[in-house]
């Protein structure tokens, strides 16, 4: 039997027995049998044709920040993306690598990115008489905090918070778009379920209600297994 | 013909060129018809049911992009192989003109990333030159197409809700799901200001109608395309039946070049050259189908020249080409409040809208004839490339545990804490409306610049008028009330005149239909009433070539009946010998 028709099986089976797409949580949603759990860093074909594996191994294959820049950025996205109660760091969850990459995908980041890391060496020694990475951590925060915050910033300062903007972008994306950021977020979709409309305890929070009108005309999950009939009409009768 | 020209294959009854939503429909009916049929498509095979092409249930993480459009023009993960800029496959531009045109080389071509909108023109969108004065009239009413939705309906499936508009038929529909947070908030601000918002009307199957395809599992990915065919895609559900029930041969990586003629001018098949090899090859077929897009048609007829036909196959009214539409478009978002720290659950749903704002105003007197559409967006979604940016100028919407409002910008566990408060309460709008099909909007071919397979490319004249303009217009006054009224606060401004109201660049929204149209005068259409050429008897486009003006729907479900309807009449005349 092949994978797909493992798959039908599955589903009409699960169906017909009305058990299956209950729940919306990842503990109660029966998950469909989907070979792949793949790791970060670990990008196999996704679905990629011929032509675009090409294109992403070429641009893995180079690297554009040098070993001092790398250290920056590391102390950077953390900075940006720190752990805290509810989920790990920027690096833990892979983002200088992330950002690595997109450099060399749109390469419009490059000359910013580059520019904005030796910035801060200029502004360090201006204030603090050494490079970024030998300051204190304190020292960084008097820096970051002239160029984090767009609306105040100096505009002596405008270049560096252009510069700071593109890595909170890039460092935001990194993490929540990683494992370790869909945990952060809550998310739980992606994977097999049965939409049933918003649950009721937050239908009630907002003072909202699905549309009476359309009781009887919504989907019954239940009937999801039984193949639909219409009579001349255009009225499902089965 | 040249000599180094090689013969693919025996004579078929018919060649179809393209494997979209109209070359797939008239595979289907062709091939069960007992006709042999060959299928010529120019991208490669796709299944994504297949291990090696799905990208459907894959986290950002799988992507070293994390899904961005760097590669893919709607992303990493979505299903279409192709796009608005094809390497080796330039296309040009008059002075003054804006034209992007996609193309997806691929089985199923654009049906296989569509938004699976699926709504049947209504009786008023055959006949608006009677209400307008504008464009022209199709030479079919909506009572001659009616049958032929109904019988998409039931193959291919479609929800929806019965809900008695006049020019928004009501068709066979599988139960519609239930909406989603946004989506009821939504309802409720459009309701207060008498706009309406139902239940959507899309090609996804809440319910199965066979055996062979599932029931849809809510992941919000059919633009990824499915592996368990709960979405419509033509390869799936069209092309690839076809071929398992009837004598269907089809021929990928094949980009046509050319309809051949005889000496009476009709038809007798396709050339091709096989991106494989890179050698030209001939197709002998009884009947020539084009269903290759709107302009791939146009651009096949108008390169087909010959004594007969000298200004291209079908081309003796010059209108080849002309007429050329796309469907206009404007956005706009805003973020809701009340979603802000929202209970998390799983609220994928099917893949697009839960529910739309068809066109309300078909009676009134405004600045613009022709209506729009409202397709919403929302929602706890998967987090993609983008996700978590814009924080420099939005997290001042994010007011802290005192109301006090937020500070852009920032950085460490406080802009944490904020983008996860954040996520969900975005929500969007997008106006998809009708644009006036005119001759002066037209491609045609450029002499001077050829493809990488040596065939002259089209070039693009396209300039929005008036009516579209302020159609944008309006549609952006429309989503102000609609935000306003639903408590939201609106991001970015309202572009005025400067910015083309905010108006999208022609091709931009994929609906572009129009260049072979069909009417009853040979003098000024290219096709019939049943899409077959005026000037070659065997020669029929199933494609959006065909349409006079496009509605403010999507074109797909109508490609889809047209090219039913299409099909039965070439077997019709097959039979009675008239071809």
């Amino acid at each position: 039997m092949n994978r797909r028709e493992n798959l039908k099986l599955l589903f009409t089976g699960s169906l017909a027995s009305g058990i299956l797409f209950t729940g919306c949580g990842p503990e109660t949603a029966e998950t469909v049998e989907i070979p792949h759990n793949p790791k970060i860093g670990e990008f196999g074909s996704y679905g990629r044709t011929p032509q675009e594996i090409i294109h992403n191994e070429n641009l893995k294959s180079s690297t554009f920040f040098t070993e001092d820049e790398r250290k920056k950025l590391d102390i950077l996205v953390d900075m940006i993306i720190p752990a805290d109660d509810t989920s790990g760091s920027a690096t833990g969850a892979g983002v200088p690598d992330f950002i690595e990459f997109m450099v060399k995908d749109i390469p419009s980041y490059q000359t910013p990115l580059r520019g904005g890391l030796l910035w801060l060496d200029h502004k360090s020694d201006e204030m603090f008489g050494n490079k970024f990475l030998e300051i204190s951590e304190d020292q960084r925060i008097q820096i970051i905090d002239l160029i984090a915050y767009p609306d105040t910033a100096k505009p002596e300062n405008q270049s560096g918070v252009k510069f700071f903007n593109n890595l909170r972008n890039l460092t935001a994306t990194g993490f929540f778009t990683s494992e370790e950021g869909f945990k952060d977020l809550g998310y739980v979709g992606n994977r097999p379920n049965a939409w049933d409309g918003v649950p009721e305890e937050v239908l009630a929070k907002h003072g909202l209600e699905n549309d009476p009108k359309y009781k009887d005309v919504y989907l019954d999950v239940s009937t999801r297994g039984t193949i639909a009939q219409w009579d001349d009409e255009g009225n499902l009768i089965g | 013909m040249s000599i180094q020209i090689q013969t693919a294959g025996d004579v078929y009854d018919v060649v179809i060129v393209g494997s979209g939503a109209g070359g797939g429909m008239a595979s289907k009916i062709l091939a069960e018809a007992g006709l042999k049929v060959a299928v010529v498509e120019a991208g490669a095979d796709f299944d994504p049911a297949l291990e090696d092409h799905r990208t459907q249930l894959r986290p950002p993480w799988e992507s070293p992009r994390r899904g961005a459009g760097t590669v893919r023009p709607f992303g990493d993960f979505d299903a279409a192989i192709g796009g608005w800029d094809i390497e080796g496959e330039p296309y040009t531009r008059a002075e003054g003109s804006e034209f992007d045109w996609f193309r997806s080389r691929m089985l199923g071509g654009r049906t296989n990333h569509w938004g699976r909108i699926s709504l049947r023109f209504g009786p008023l969108d055959f006949k608006r030159k009677d209400f307008d004065g504008l464009g022209e009239n199709w030479p079919i009413s909506y009572e001659d197409m009616a049958p032929y939705y109904d019988k998409v309906d039931q193959l291919i499936g479609v929800f929806g809700s019965k809900e008695g508009i006049n020019n928004e038929p009501d068709g066979h529909f599988l139960p519609p799901p239930k909406p989603r947070l946004h989506e009821l908030f939504i309802k409720k601000g459009a309701d207060k200001v008498n706009i309406p918002v139902i239940p959507s009307r899309l090609s996804i199957l809440t319910r199965p109608v066979n055996n062979d395809r599932g029931t849809c599992f809510f992941c919000s990915q059919c633009s990824r395309g499915c592996q368990i065919y709960a979405d419509f895609s033509a390869g799936t559900c069209l092309v690839k039946p076809a071929m398992k029930k009837g004598q269907v041969d089809l021929f990928t990586m094949s980009m046509v070049r050319k309809v051949m003629t005889n000496d009476q001018g009709e038809a007798t098949g396709v050339t091709y050259i096989s991106k494989l090899d890179m050698q030209e090859y001939k197709l002998s077929a009884r009947v020539v189908v084009l269903g290759a897009s709107a302009c791939e048609s146009a651009r096949i007829m108008l390169n087909s020249k010959s004594a007969n036909h000298p200004d291209g196959l079908g081309n003796s009214s010059g209108h080849v080409g002309h007429y050329l539409h796309d469907s206009t478009g404007a956005d706009r978002m805003g973020i809701l409040p009340d979603m802000m720290d929202r209970e998390r659950y799983n609220e994928d749903g099917v893949g697009g809208m839960h529910v739309y704002t068809p066109w309300w105003l078909n009676e009134k007197n405004l600045d613009f004839a022709r209506g729009y559409h409202i397709e919403y967006w929302g929602g706890m979604g998967m987090p993609s490339y983008g996700f978590g940016g814009g924080m420099d100028t939005m997290r001042k919407h994010v007011k802290d545990e005192f109301g006090n409002p937020g500070v852009n910008g920032g950085y460490g566990e406080g802009l944490k804490k904020d983008i996860r408060r954040f996520y969900g309460s975005t929500v969007g709008m997008s106006g998809r409306g009708e644009s006036i099909p005119r001759y002066e909007n037209y491609c045609e071919i450029d002499d001077q610049v050829v493809d990488k397979y040596g065939i002259p490319v089209l070039k693009f004249h396209y300039t929005w008028s008036d009516q579209e303009l302020n159609q944008a217009k309006h549609m952006h006054e429309t989503f102000e009330e609609i935000l306003t009224s639903m408590g939201a606060v609106m991001l970015g401004n309202k572009p005025g005149a400067d910015k083309q109201y905010g108006l999208h660049k022609p091709g931009r929204i994929i609906h572009e239909v129009g260049t072979t149209r069909m009417g009853n005068d040979p003098k000024t259409s290219v096709l019939n009433k049943y899409s077959q050429a005026h000037d070659c008897k065997n020669l029929f486009v199933v494609d959006g070539g065909a349409f006079v003006s496009q509605a403010d729907k999507n074109p797909t479900w109508t490609i889809l009946a047209n090219s039913w309807r299409t099909s039965e009449y070439i077997i019709d005349q097959l039979n009675k010998k008239n071809i």
